[in-house]
């Protein structure tokens, strides 16, 4: 029978918290750029210009092709080297944290801008009709009358992928950051107690997502009534 | 840029690079198929008890989506692979059996219950869909309520989620890429090695890209053709 030993925890738990900080971090920065990004790409499809629309349906579906962990690895590759020549940092400066922030955005922005795209074209055709007729540009009436209720539809979606990005944020593992997961690893593969970090570490992304989950539902009932 | 590289004999000379990264999308088409197979039987099976009168088996289903739902993959991952074998009974004896088997029968379990908690909820969502008035009809007729499933629900539910399923074989095939970090040599992983081995990073990763890029079409040209033959006429979910 396995015996467990949870004692490693209490004493990690500061490093445990940065970790989370970090994981945290990086969901806050992706939803937000992912959110903004997402949302110009939607309009970008949506727009009668040929080249535009081919452009972001390109963007949307390649980055929804091709796995995460291979994407965060492309980024872990290619952000570094750029940054550096651009503002010229030392070889030792880790950017692997902003190497992350923008994969994250990035690849997230392809996903946002399909939910941002069901949302604009969930408010009806007489809503920019209307903008329109009143001497708004097509610009205008996209910002100020459709996009607000095409945000406020699709909050609760945008709120689940954010908890599935949430989630998604454990695979910085790839470059050994030490997100919350990466951190709870460390201290079980230090401690050879990695079954009970390992186990420690799902049960707190349990409680965290099932609670915002919790949150979201209640949220759209709301929205919806 | 030097693609030649990919047609250069690997260190232990038996293949050439490109052999690698062939073995890996192997591995992963393989792993693909499998964990896909057991969701696909254990999701039905959960979201028809998402839908049953008994509410002891809704709530076993529900609770079994909320786990898997709410614990990231790669969690759940490491726990197979370090956690499992340590507490099962027998764990001792998967710990003997050669390396890429554990990793491959780990990386399975895992995908496969993960994908089941969705394929669950398409289920749920398929069967929920229907009228009331078809398992009413079922059951007036004097069916049971499992004969009920068998013939008049489950058929149409079953054609009524095929779009969904077409974007949750594309995440089963995605996700499979966070194998890699176990140590099991698919596609991704085999493309890291190459860059261990040569340092042609780009080359590498490219030619990973691609590969994922074409077998992503190939199962969307599949799972179309499956969709038009699925497709219900005059139903809601035919519309496109």
């Amino acid at each position: 029978m396995y015996e467990f030993d949870w004692s490693s925890i209490p004493g990690s738990l500061p490093f445990l918290w940065q970790g989370m900080m970090i994981s945290l971090g990086i969901t806050i920065v992706a939803v937000a750029a992912g959110i903004a990004w997402g949302t110009v790409l939607a309009v970008m499809r949506l727009s009668p210009s040929r080249p535009i629309s081919l452009f972001a349906t390109l963007y949307v579906s390649l980055f929804r092709s091709v796995p995460l962990v291979m994407v965060l690895l492309w980024f872990f590759l290619i952000v570094p080297s750029l940054l550096r020549d651009v503002l010229r940092l030392s070889h030792a400066t880790d950017l692997r944290l902003a190497s992350a922030m923008v994969g994250f955005s990035l690849f997230e922005a392809a996903y946002y801008s399909e939910i941002m795209r069901a949302g604009i074209q969930s408010v009806s055709k007489g809503q920019s009709s209307a903008a329109l007729a009143l001497g708004m540009t097509p610009l205008q009436a996209m910002w100020h009358v459709v996009l607000p209720q095409a945000f406020r539809n699709m909050v609760p979606l945008l709120l689940t992928q954010a908890i599935i990005l949430f989630q998604d944020t454990s695979l910085v593992y790839v470059s050994a950051l030490a997100d919350f997961f990466g951190a709870a690893y460390k201290v079980g593969d230090r401690d050879g107690r990695l079954v009970e970090m390992l186990l420690f570490a799902g049960a707190v992304y349990f409680v965290l997502c099932s609670a915002a989950s919790w949150g979201v539902r209640v949220l759209r009932r709301r929205v919806l009534a | 840029m030097d693609f030649g590289i990919f047609f250069s004999p690997v260190p232990t000379g038996e293949t050439t690079y490109l052999g690698w990264l062939l073995q890996g999308l192997r591995t992963t088409i393989a792993l693909s198929l499998a964990s896909w197979v057991l969701a696909l039987a254990l999701g039905t099976l959960l979201g028809i008890l998402r839908t049953v009168p008994n509410p002891g088996l809704r709530a076993f289903a529900g609770s079994y989506v909320e786990l898997f739902r709410n614990v990231p993959l790669l969690v759940q991952l490491f726990v197979w692979y370090f956690v499992v074998p340590e507490l099962a009974p027998g764990g001792h004896r998967f710990k003997q059996i050669d390396p890429f088997t554990q990793q491959f029968l780990a990386s399975a379990a895992c995908l496969g219950l993960f994908t089941a908690a969705r394929v669950c909820e398409q289920v749920r969502a398929g069967i929920e869909s229907l009228p009331r008035g078809q398992k009413n009809a079922g059951l007036a007729l004097g069916l049971t309520l499992p004969q009920t499933y068998r013939y008049v629900l489950l058929p149409m539910a079953a054609r009524l989620i095929v779009p969904p399923l077409t974007s949750e074989t594309l995440n089963v095939f995605k996700n499979s890429a966070v194998c890699s970090t176990i140590g099991l040599l698919e596609l991704t992983a085999q493309g890291r090695q190459l860059v261990d081995y040569t340092a042609h990073a780009y080359e590498s990763f490219l030619a990973v890209t691609a590969l994922y890029l074409l077998v992503n079409a190939t199962i969307q040209l599949l799972m179309r053709a499956v969709e038009s033959r699925a497709r219900v006429p005059g139903y809601l979910g035919s519309r496109k």
